[in-house]
């Protein structure tokens, strides 16, 4: 509302030194700008380069020392905030980032420790079947050659029966055919037919 | 006041005259002063809103004045470099004064300041004696190996310096007469066709549609009007900028 009311009183003011910028008494001959000669126009002219002087003379002085280091301050202000917002925003992103990858190391070892752990047990499993079947395997070549030594000791102690046996039917064979009997020659015949028939 | 009998008078509106009742007539001091008190004021009054807002989210208000202050800051950037931070108070006075002045130029009633060479010749040599004192002392007596440049074979000097010379001195002729020939053909156009809306529109019954014509011709030279004021307050601050450049680096 204030500044309509300032341009109102600014556009009433204008007509108003219209009006009273009348023409002058003499007339201007050619360009009022150049009517140095003229003498009212003439003094103006100068009075109105002096003006000029001292009048721009105050703006460079308002500008350079009172309204333009402010108006930089407020532009400066502006710039140090947005780039404080950015490397914030940077700082953040950079912490969601780390964050993030944390998370996702934490993630692997996890898994690595889970496959670290299934993989043990299955070799752990396996170690241990395998070394149940060997104790296994063991026990039975055991008893099997266990077995074996009594087969074997048993086929011995036949073998050695009939030895005995056939020695003594053969000396008794003689013995009723020629009424006497060499025993060592009988065994000697004995062992003899055993070896060739494979039995000794 | 513009048809004085049968004739077209465009030129009295540069006329001067003493505002102020007595005190304007005792100092000289004519409307053409009081405009120049009108646009220091506006150029104050934007750039004080402006800083006395100072929000970090500008309004309207403050958004035009930072735009201001960031378009010359750029220029003197671009132009003269960070050497050129100093002088920004400087060009930035003389875009917004030339600026302003154009600009009242183009209210009804107001006085166009620019329109007047003793104005636009005075602020030039203003500009040309900133710039001539500071690369004198930037560069002290080196300053005038700028009338020479380096590498010219020296048979050729006589003409070289001499040319050099005058170029550099037309600077203030080209950038006063550049700015005050454009505003008073500006407004000499805008008076005569308004002139001609008048004489015509005087015809009787078809004057009224002839007269649509100057009339048509006069808004579009208002609109153009407005473009040159922006334009030649651009071209005076960057010429200045320019000139600052020289001075500082020397070619």
């Amino acid at each position: 509302m204030r500044r309509v009311m300032f341009l109102a009183a600014l556009a009433a003011a204008l007509p108003t030194i219209a009006i009273a910028a009348s023409s002058s008494a003499v007339p201007v001959q050619g360009m009022p700008q150049l009517a140095f000669g003229h003498p009212e126009q003439g003094r103006l002219l100068v009075g109105q380069m002096v003006w000029l002087l001292l009048i721009f003379a105050a703006l460079y002085f308002l500008m350079a020392n009172v309204a333009l280091p402010r108006v930089g301050a407020v532009i400066e202000g502006r710039h140090a905030r947005i780039a404080a917002d950015l490397e914030a925003a940077q700082a953040a992103k950079a912490e969601a980032d780390a964050a993030m990858a944390a998370h996702r190391a934490a993630t692997e070892a996890a898994r690595a420790e889970a496959r670290a752990a299934v993989t043990n047990a299955v070799q752990a499993a396996q170690a241990e079947s395998d070394a149940k079947a060997a104790a296994l395997a063991a026990r039975l070549n055991k008893q099997i050659a266990e077995a074996e030594a009594q087969i074997d000791a048993a086929r011995a102690a036949a073998m050695g029966a009939i030895r005995g046996v056939a020695t003594d039917t053969a000396e008794a064979l003689v013995t009723r055919l020629v009424g006497r009997a060499d025993r060592p020659v009988v065994e000697a015949a004995v062992g003899r037919i055993l070896a060739t028939s494979g039995r000794a | 006041m513009a048809v004085e009998g049968k004739t077209i008078d465009a030129l009295s509106q540069f006329e001067l005259s003493p505002v102020l009742g007595i005190f304007g007539h005792a100092v000289s001091f004519s409307q053409s002063n009081l405009f120049m008190v009108v646009a220091v004021a506006l150029t104050w009054f934007l750039m004080k809103a402006t800083a006395d807002r100072g929000a970090m989210v500008p309004g309207r208000l403050q958004a035009l004045g930072e735009s201001a202050y960031e378009f010359i800051q750029g220029m003197v950037r671009d132009q003269v470099g960070d050497e050129g931070k100093k002088y920004f108070p400087f060009v930035f006075s003389i875009f917004m004064f030339v600026l302003f002045g154009n600009l009242l130029g183009m209210l009804p009633y107001a006085f166009t300041f620019t329109s007047h060479i003793v104005v636009t010749l005075t602020l030039a040599a203003v500009v040309w004696v900133s710039v001539t004192v500071i690369a004198l002392q930037r560069h002290g007596t080196h300053f005038f190996s700028y009338f020479f440049p380096e590498g010219a074979p020296t048979w050729l000097a006589p003409i070289i310096i001499p040319v050099e010379i005058i170029s550099y001195l037309s600077r203030m002729v080209s950038l006063s007469v550049r700015l005050f020939a454009n505003m008073v053909a500006g407004h000499v156009m805008l008076k005569v066709f308004a002139t001609f809306v008048v004489l015509l529109g005087g015809l009787g019954a078809v004057g009224p549609f002839v007269a649509a014509m100057p009339l048509a011709v006069n808004v579009a030279l208002v609109g153009f009007e407005f473009l040159v004021a922006f334009l030649q307050a651009y071209v005076f601050a960057i010429l200045t900028s320019i000139y600052l450049h020289d001075a500082v680096h020397l070619h």
